[in-house]
């Protein structure tokens, strides 16, 4: 669940996307966030839950809540 | 990340032309950028065709034994059967390579995968360096003014200056 908060500056859809669009995409999307900004991306491929993970170590952008469902990956990145 | 002062780097050689080969060195370097990694493609031989304005990057399967044969269209056990064609028909038949360059396309399209323009332009635009080999230039009769723009022309001496410099070293 979502924090009621947590303001979501940008949402990104990737659904339908394959390796490795949805890293490319969300790197687009997040370089034109401010610092701390708040990324929600939805996915389909289920190689990004890992490939998001390395993304994540690699550029210092936290996943800061990510689910599951009905074939669909969720990840909410907290810019770094 | 950085290994002490500079951000990690890659350096690729693109060796090969044919479409299923033009994936990974864009692939790797499309996504090392996007993870604030620094790359430098340098492009020879058959690999050069790969940075012509008008790409024609196509596959053989005739030279593929091991590439899959498969439909991109119909019912999903139809899809999954790989097809068994021997190489008398694929090396043989006119026309063969241009239809499973087409269904290798329509696959792609549909399973989502980025196409070999776009993800060289997203190299591009995150400051990728692409090399052409000037040696192969003058041997294949390649002119700079038929390559995209921002692709630089250096030969084996420009890449290992780079390459000397690197963390991650590969030869596709």
């Amino acid at each position: 669940m979502t924090e009621p908060d947590l303001v979501i500056a940008l949402d990104l859809d990737c659904r339908g996307m394959n390796c490795p669009l949805p890293i490319l995409k969300t790197k687009k999307a997040i370089t034109g966030l401010a610092t701390g900004d708040v990324l929600r991306v939805v996915a389909t491929d289920p190689g990004s839950v890992a490939d998001m993970a390395a993304f994540s170590r690699r550029t210092g952008n936290e996943i800061i809540e990510q689910g599951e469902g009905d074939g669909e990956y969720t990840f909410l990145f907290r810019k770094g | 990340m950085s290994n002490g002062d500079r951000p990690t780097r890659m350096a690729l050689i693109a060796s090969k032309g044919t479409l299923d080969w033009a994936y990974p060195p864009f692939i790797l370097a499309s996504t090392a950028a996007a993870l604030d990694m620094e790359v430098a493609i340098f492009f020879t031989f058959y690999g050069l065709p790969l940075l012509m304005k008008d790409l024609k990057a196509s596959v053989s399967p005739h030279t593929n034994p091991a590439m899959p044969m498969k439909m991109p269209f119909g019912p999903e056990g139809f899809q999954g059967f790989n097809w068994p064609v021997p190489n008398l028909i694929s090396g043989n038949v006119p026309g063969f390579d241009s239809m499973a360059t087409s269904l290798m396309k329509q696959t792609f399209k549909k399973k989502g995968v980025a196409t070999i323009e776009e993800l060289r332009e997203i190299c591009i635009e995150s400051g990728a360096r692409l090399i052409g080999c000037q040696m192969t230039m003058d041997v294949f009769g390649f002119e700079k003014d038929q390559f995209v723009d921002g692709v630089e022309i250096g030969g084996a001496a420009t890449f290992l200056e780079y390459a000397a410099e690197s963390d991650i070293n590969m030869f596709i």
